[in-house]
């Protein structure tokens, strides 16, 4: 039976290499190099690289084929085979092959095992002690997260880099919670979310360079100023639908970015904004050496000063504010506004017919969400200490936009789940260099087959009329 | 004229057109509180042109839709939410349109939400935690509770709308509508894609609606069985135009509505 489908899976795979290869004898066979001014360019050519990558494009294309037809061992011989070809000291032409291999092979790996995790999970999970440990972690997960979170920077893992990174993340965490309240609860898409982004980070800038305020009484005024901007663009957009609607906030994504690049009187243009003050605590600064009249943390705790500390203020500050947002979405979920834009999300028409204003309901989440936005942006700017147009493109609100969607509309924990994914990945394969953006490219699309609905699909009732277990619990 | 004679909502030459389309063609009749009345027609006769006037998801191109509460409210001139909100009308949809992601009970919260909303104080008291909002919502539970009793769908309140059997669907939607506290209830076909034991179920709740609550109810229905055992009064649409109005004995033996449903003998003869 085998022996009959064999010939055609390796006339599949061969002409699988063949599309490879004719799609990457321009892109990756030939190389132009400068040869000197005189005689100007010359071709290099690459043809090692693209023959071990054809090579290994024919042999997973046919490891897929195996295990689509349920023969798992040699699909996962295969696979292992490509894995050790990867990470053996085997020299290949470069070293993005061997990471192209041994990624290739794991993944054929995974492939061809996938059918029996997933039966093996099943099965767990149907028992009783399998439900007990879903509860648990449902229940818990977020709980160990957080403590996770608290407890990092005390690690001896808590260096710089992994400051820097989870400062990013938790970042992207805040600003995935925030437009959760906008595309997963409200079930509006909302394209421009980093517009909302730029106008905190302005406002701080603004305020603190010109006006000399402070991160913390800045950072309200961020927020409603945010949120107001999210009111002024709501009114007249909130009364379309989908995909008209995304049109728009992208629209007004871009506008926000145009107006900050060319209102160069007011932003400085494409200059950016540049010393911008750090957050202070109790009004102290975070620096080697104070300004005048001001004292520096390092002086106040009477510690010696090091550079660590500021990163690691900044991690509690965005921690803080990233539960803030958390801890306003779970109880404004709880709430009949919260309801209603959950009912907005799942049929607008019925809303409308139970006496709820659509407008206004919207209106709220848009506002709310804005305002999160502003938040974070005044952050960023504090963090940053410069800023630009550049920071404020639309490809970040389709990362935020990714993170929401792939961690699974409206659920918060999958926004971390998605965020730590989808920003933990890249920076952490940064020595790949530009080839990084394959890795979150990667992310995508395993997210995306394995996961469809996002990465926790499970909604939680807001509200029960019989309570889980006797006692009730958490 | 006693009061509980006195119309809830008039209907007054009541046209819709849509483009060189009239759908509802001056169109007049009234329906009274504490009784049901139904609006039957072959398909495409405009009933649910009608309701769409009546609930404000379209505006009438000509005509006056009246209805009585604590004062008189003029629903062509208000939107679509208003209706719900302060006059008070509550509809269902020929195709079920519950919340199917939220859970029951849910979807009958979101159905009170103008009353907790000021309850929440615009969600400031809610946030806070204070206890008016608090017993507003205990309140709103125990009412949403007495209709999942009385739907029998009590021990379902936790489980998501969308995974209900069909005709527990078809109940909710009328439970949720009843739980906006409305003084006329608008079911757009209720009984379609019932069996005839849930049909009979669904008779008996349309009667304590009409008796328990006494509000006043209009119904669209093709199931003529349901329309002769609980309506009170009966408008006989076809073509946008009313040919009969009465009790629906004498409704069922108009020659008009006779000739509406199954044809002339003529056309009969032709094909």
């Amino acid at each position: 039976m085998v022996g009959a489908r064999l010939p055609l899976m390796l006339k599949d795979a061969a002409l699988t290499a063949l599309v490879a290869a004719a799609l990457g004898v321009f892109i990756v066979g030939f190389h132009t190099v400068d040869i000197g001014s005189r005689t100007g360019l010359s071709f290099d050519f690459w043809f090692a690289d693209l023959g071990v990558a054809l090579v290994v494009i024919f042999l997973g294309r046919l490891g897929l084929s195996l295990a689509a037809e349920g023969l798992r061992w040699p699909a996962i011989a295969l696979g292992v085979v490509m894995l050790i070809a990867g990470i053996s000291p085997l020299r290949l032409p470069s070293g993005f092959l061997h990471w192209f291999v041994a990624l290739g092979g794991a993944l054929l790996v995974v492939r061809a095992a996938w059918p029996w995790a997933n039966q093996a999970i099943a099965a767990g999970a149907a028992t009783p002690t399998g439900r007990l440990i879903d509860r648990i972690g449902n229940q818990w997960a977020g709980w160990f997260l957080l403590a996770v979170a608290v407890l990092l920077p005390l690690t001896p893992i808590g260096d710089q880099k992994t400051m820097d990174l989870g400062v990013l993340i938790l970042t992207y965490v805040m600003l995935g919670w925030g437009l959760n309240i906008v595309v997963g609860l409200a079930g509006l898409l909302d394209l421009g979310y980093v517009a909302f982004y730029a106008v905190g980070a302005y406002s701080y800038a603004l305020l603190s360079t010109q006006h000399g305020l402070g991160f913390w009484a800045v950072l309200p005024l961020a927020g409603m100023l945010a949120a107001s901007f999210g009111i002024l663009l709501g009114f007249p957009v909130l009364r379309l639908r989908g995909d008209y609607l995304a049109i728009v906030t992208l629209g007004f994504g871009e506008i926000i970015r145009l107006v900050i690049l060319n209102w160069v009187d007011l932003t400085s243009g494409p200059a950016g904004i540049g010393s911008i003050p750090g957050p202070t605590l109790f009004g102290a600064v975070f620096a080697e050496t104070a300004p005048e009249g001001k004292q520096t943390v390092a002086e106040m705790l009477g510690v010696p000063f090091s550079s660590n500390q500021r990163l690691i203020f900044l991690y509690y500050v965005i921690l803080g504010l990233a539960l803030v947002t958390n801890l306003f979405t779970q109880r404004m979920r709880r709430l009949p506004v919260g309801r209603a834009w959950e009912a907005l999300r799942e049929d607008e028409t019925a809303c409308k017919a139970l006496g709820i204003n659509p407008t206004n309901t919207k209106l709220t989440a848009f506002a709310i969400g804005a305002m999160f936005a502003g938040f974070a942006g005044s952050f960023f700017a504090a963090k940053q200490r410069f800023i630009s147009p550049e920071s404020f493109t639309f490809i970040e609100s389709a990362i935020i936009l990714a993170i929401v969607v792939l961690g699974g509309m409206g659920s918060q924990i999958g926004v971390v789940l998605a965020a730590v994914l989808l920003i933990g990945l890249p920076e952490w394969f940064r020595e790949l260099g530009s080839y990084r953006m394959l890795a979150f490219g990667l992310a995508m699309v395993l997210i995306m087959v394995f996961r469809p609905r996002g990465l926790i699909a499970h909604r939680e009732p807001s509200i029960r009329l019989h309570p889980i277990g006797a006692k009730g619990g958490g | 004229m006693t009061l509980a004679e006195a119309p809830l909502i008039e209907v007054e030459h009541l046209t819709m057109r849509f483009g060189g389309l009239i759908a509802v063609d001056d169109v007049s009749f009234s329906g009274r509180p504490c009784a049901i009345t139904a609006i039957i027609g072959p398909n495409g006769a405009g009933k649910t042109t009608v309701f769409n006037c009546i609930t404000g998801f379209y505006k009438p191109t000509i005509g006056r839709l009246r209805l009585r509460g604590e004062r008189e409210y003029l629903l062509e001139r208000m939107l679509g939410h208003e209706i719900g909100q302060h006059a008070r009308v509550a509809r269902t949809f020929q195709n079920i349109r519950l919340f199917p992601a939220m859970t029951v009970l849910e979807n009958l919260l979101v159905a009170q939400h103008n009353k907790l909303m000021l309850a929440s104080g615009m969600s400031v008291f809610g946030l806070l935690g204070l206890p008016v909002y608090r017993q507003a919502e205990q309140a709103a539970i125990a009412f949403a509770r007495d209709w999942l009793e009385r739907i029998g769908l009590v021990a379902m309140a936790d489980r998501p709308a969308g995974e209900l059997p069909y005709g527990a669907q078809r109940r909710l939607e009328i439970a949720r509508a009843m739980c906006t506290e409305p003084r006329l209830l608008c079911l757009d076909e209720p009984a379609a894609g019932l069996n005839p034991r849930e049909s009979a179920e669904l008779n008996q709740l349309l009667l304590s609606i009409r008796d328990r609550d006494g509000i006043g109810v209009l119904l669209i229905e093709h199931d003529m069985s349901v329309v002769m055992s609980i309506s009170n009064h009966v408008v006989v649409l076809d073509y946008g135009r009313k040919i009969a109005e009465g009790p629906p004995a004498e409704v069922q033996r108009d020659p008009a509505v006779i000739r509406a449903y199954l044809g002339t003998d003529d056309e009969a003869i032709d094909g």
